[in-house]
């Protein structure tokens, strides 16, 4: 097996020859196992490796990509690519300028959580389903847990040589009761950036959980239409992610006059209270990086300050056609994609009030907690919540069934009229745009509460 | 492939290497432009062992070595479920028609220029619409061998079409779109942007929804998209296994209207997802799951169908090389004999759902599902008025299913997985902004 290193620094000479307006290319080696288990029972246990690379040209503004798992014949497979873009190109290629990088960056994690024993994996997870089905009435459960290593290596025709490694670990645990035909769920979700021990130690949260899936059997299902919701910070985040990171996504709005019109930078989107950020430059965060899939360094971006749209994310190519800075946005989720714009931690900067202020003067109301699920066309979103309770003269009152949120997103963001003091990020859950799906982010919040929010129900 | 089985055999009683090839090559448009070229090879071997009785199981995509593979399996043979199966031999397969070479055959250029005209057809009906389309080619090689002489080889053409448009007036959003593959070449873009212009025409007006239980028409795509994700559970044997399912002991028994007929059928001609066996080897069969209402029987992998008692029904499927379990092939529902026309000209105030949002969100399991209507239109005395907004449909599907008020006559394919007419319900629950 030819290792990747030796691969891309052979062809870096090569993409600088070449006649094009841009060239790059893109090797990977990646190393996951995997648990499940659906019901008392293992259902599936694995290991798998998998590498491959990626050769993309640009010539007069149409894109060559060409993926491949068979390294041989490499150039071949760049000469493809600029054939492609030959083909596709009849404009002008126009791309933000950055500064070319030779970088290494390491995964950071002490102990690779590939390389954990299954039986050390399976021990823990073992304990966790014990746990939900210690419960009465919990019909099934099921679990998922994943692990990766993964480490790719960049280079352009600029110069850049970037190689840079992550580990990845992620959990996903549902408890199913059921009960005369009736069935419910609660699910929790998290990940981290390669720490095996951020899934340890979740023994009292499962069990909770599990009740909490008991008791929706009872609950009644709240009645259709406009409440005051306040979202718990994971909820928010997921809100935040879909009702509005995605429409900050350049890619849907550079090439698009009309959406431009809507997305013209110094518009108020919010109350001056609203503040929303997406970074891939925080530290040790699942979206966090320091280059982006095309060797673009991670900054800080502000989407909105004080209720003013003042920013959105780009590629290299969706920064030069609007004239503005390149974010380091651009991402794939692996070597069978170009890379798209994404988001990466996006999250409200957290306000001043505490929760019970929030809730204080809502005479009846919905309190919607976790994270079930989540949705966008642009203008409108929808996302579930997965739990909820009613919220009765300032104080929370009886669980309800889990909701679904829907809205307009510019409406919506207009309505939310408090943010508390409280920000957390959620590193459960992954993206999924364009067919690449899940890429690793993470969304945060703190408590937030929006009035005139429609309600699915009854 | 064969040096992997030999290997594997040295440490497990039993083994089984699958693998699938794929080349792939897609025109991509953007903003009403071309905008990229893409080829995409691949390859994935999969390799499953049994040993001591117990199942293990690692995949690798790319250069991976041989050795490290058997490894990878033999460890997590260790803790894997107990197999209750047996690998199949030297099964019969039958002659399910899946390739045609002239799929492949469609030069560059060729591609190019159905992507335009789709474009143009779109781009002349309504100014100012912004259109990404895509039109797609390849082709999927599978081959599987086991220890126990089963052997299965075959060869899948496949061609799509694609198109999506987005409107905007000030911050309104409209999007229409619709999609059509086979395994031969399509030739005519029209059949695809002839669905797309009927949505721009039924969407030109705006209406309101008020706030009610409304007779609501779902689309086929509406249907794809709406009633079908919690019926998909239903029906997996793992689910019914386990208990889960609200179908489980409802064999034989009429549990939908009696008009309602599904089954799972990889065995239609030229259709993409069909193909001669499963992943695990097992001959592909039509599979009756609900006839004239009553409940026929459940979706079946070798294993989770050895844990029931059962027989695999041939619904092994690995999603990229990953361990088999049920998942249905191609889902056909037998048409009735309602037009579309005569469902919207019986309506006095109701709904149309061509796509909705967040459906698969629900409590799908019970059957439950809500979602915002992304494309919709109102019906007022038996005419179609225009689009409808801010507005939440949201119901039961085992109810809704129970007694349906029509189901269309005009079957299609959408998804690429189900062939399905509309369906007319009787009553939804709709909340609306109006």
């Amino acid at each position: 097996m030819p290792e990747i290193d030796d691969v891309a620094s052979s062809l870096a000479d090569e993409l600088k020859k070449k006649k094009t307006d841009y060239l790059g290319a893109r090797f990977e080696e990646n190393r996951t196992s995997h648990i499940t288990y659906r019901g008392r029972g293992l259902e599936s246990i694995g290991r798998s490796t998998a590498s491959g690379g990626n050769v993309r040209a640009l010539i007069k503004g149409g894109w060559g990509f060409t993926s491949f798992n068979d390294l041989d014949k490499l150039s071949d497979r760049v000469s493809l690519a600029l054939e492609q873009a030959q083909s596709a190109g009849s404009g002008k290629s126009r791309l933000a300028l950055i500064e070319p990088a030779v970088d290494n960056i390491p995964s950071g994690v002490a102990q690779d959580p590939v390389s954990i024993p299954l039986a050390a994996k399976k021990r823990l997870l073992d304990e966790y389903n014990e746990i939900i089905w210690s419960i009465p009435q919990i019909k099934t459960s099921n679990i998922g847990y994943s692990d990766s290593r993964k480490k790719v290596i960049f280079l352009n025709s600029d110069g850049s040589l970037i190689s840079q490694s992550r580990a990845d670990v992620s959990l996903r645990l549902t408890a199913i009761a059921a009960k005369d035909g009736e069935v419910q769920q609660v699910g929790l979700s998290l990940g981290s950036r390669g720490e095996f021990k951020a899934i340890q130690g979740l023994h009292e949260q499962i069990r909770e959980m599990s009740r909490n899936a008991v008791g929706l059997l009872a609950a009644p299902q709240a009645k259709g239409g406009e409440y005051t919701v306040v979202l718990d910070p994971i909820l928010a985040g997921v809100f935040v992610h879909e009702a509005f990171g995605h429409l900050s996504e350049s890619d849907f709005v550079y090439e698009n006059d009309r959406m431009r019109e809507i997305m013209v930078l110094g518009k108020q989107f919010g109350a001056p209270l609203l503040n929303i950020v997406d970074s891939a430059a925080e530290p040790g965060l699942r979206g966090s990086f320091k280059y982006d899939d095309e060797g673009t360094r991670s900054v800080k971006t502000y989407l909105i300050r004080e209720g003013k749209l003042v920013g959105r994310l780009h590629s290299r190519e969706t920064a030069a056609k609007m004239n503005e800075k390149p974010t380091g946005n651009a991402r794939a989720i692996n070597y069978r994609f170009p890379p798209i714009v994404r988001m990466t931690n996006t999250y409200i900067e957290p306000g001043k009030m505490s929760f019970e202020e929030m809730i204080a003067d809502i005479k009846e109301g919905i309190y919607a907690k976790n994270w079930y699920g989540g949705t966008t066309s642009m203008e409108m979103f929808t996302f579930s919540a997965g739990e909820a309770y009613m919220i009765r003269h300032g104080k929370i009152a009886e669980a309800i069934r889990p909701v679904m949120l829907t809205g307009n997103v510019f409406n919506t963001l207009k309505n939310i009229d408090a943010i508390g003091n409280d920000l957390d990020m959620n590193q459960g859950g992954g993206c999924g745009k364009g067919g690449q799906m899940p890429l690793p982010v993470s969304n945060g919040s703190p408590h937030i509460r929006i009035r005139h929010c429609l309600i699915g129900g009854k | 492939m064969e040096d992997i089985l030999a290997r594997a055999q040295k440490v497990a009683k039993e083994a089984e290497v699958f693998e699938v090839s794929s080349e792939e090559t897609q025109v991509r448009f953007e903003a009403n432009r071309l905008k990229q070229l893409q080829s995409n090879q691949s390859t994935t071997v999969s390799l499953r062992i049994i040993k001591d009785g117990r199942v293990g199981y690692a995949t690798t995509t790319g250069t991976g070595d041989s050795q490290r593979l058997v490894n990878d399996a033999a460890e997590t043979a260790a803790f894997g479920s107990e197999a209750k199966f047996k690998l199949p031999d030297g099964a019969k397969y039958p002659k399910v028609e899946i390739f045609d070479a002239a799929a492949l055959a469609v030069p560059i250029k060729e591609m190019v220029s159905l992507g335009e005209a789709m474009i143009a057809a779109i781009t002349a009906h309504t100014a100012g619409i912004m259109c990404d389309a895509g039109v797609t080619c390849g082709v999927i090689t599978v081959r599987l061998i086991n220890s126990r002489g089963g052997k299965a080889t075959y060869k899948k053409s496949f061609f799509g079409l694609d198109i999506e448009g987005n409107l905007i007036k000030d911050t309104d959003m409209l999007f229409v779109g619709d999609s059509e593959s086979s395994c031969h070449p399509l030739s005519d873009p029209n059949k695809v942007t002839d669905l797309v212009l009927k949505q721009l025409d039924l969407a030109k007006n705006r209406a309101k929804s008020p706030t009610k239980t409304l007779p609501v028409i779902f689309t086929p795509n509406g249907v794809a998209g709406a009633l079908i994700f919690p019926l998909l559970s239903a029906f997996n044997g793992k689910t019914v296994l386990e208990g889960a399912s609200p179908l489980g002991d409802k064999i034989g028994k009429l549990v939908f209207d009696k008009n309602f007929s599904l089954r799972d059928d990889p065995t239609v001609a030229y259709r993409p997802a069909s193909r001669p066996c499963d992943d695990e080897g097992v001959a592909s069969q039509r599979t009756p799951l609900v006839s004239k209402g009553v409940v026929k029987g459940f979706l079946y992998d070798l294993q989770t169908a050895a844990l029931a008692g059962k027989k695999s029904t041939g619904n092994g499927s690995r999603n990229r090389g990953s361990l088999p379990s049920p998942a249905p092939s191609a889902l056909v529902i037998t048409p009735g004999k309602t037009s579309f026309d005569e469902m919207v000209g019986d309506i006095k105030e109701g709904l149309v759902i061509e796509q909705l949002m967040g459906a698969e969100q629900g409590n799908i399991l019970g059957g439950d599902f809500s979602g915002n209507v992304l494309l919709g239109f109102k019906i007022e005395n038996g005419k179609i008025v225009g689009r409808v907004k801010d507005t939440m449909v949201s119901g039961n599907v085992y109810k809704i299913l129970k007694d349906i008020a029509a189901i269309g006559s005009e079957a299609r394919w959408v998804g690429g997985f189900l062939q399905t007419p509309p369906f007319y319900c009787k009553g939804l629950s709709v909340s609306s902004k109006g």
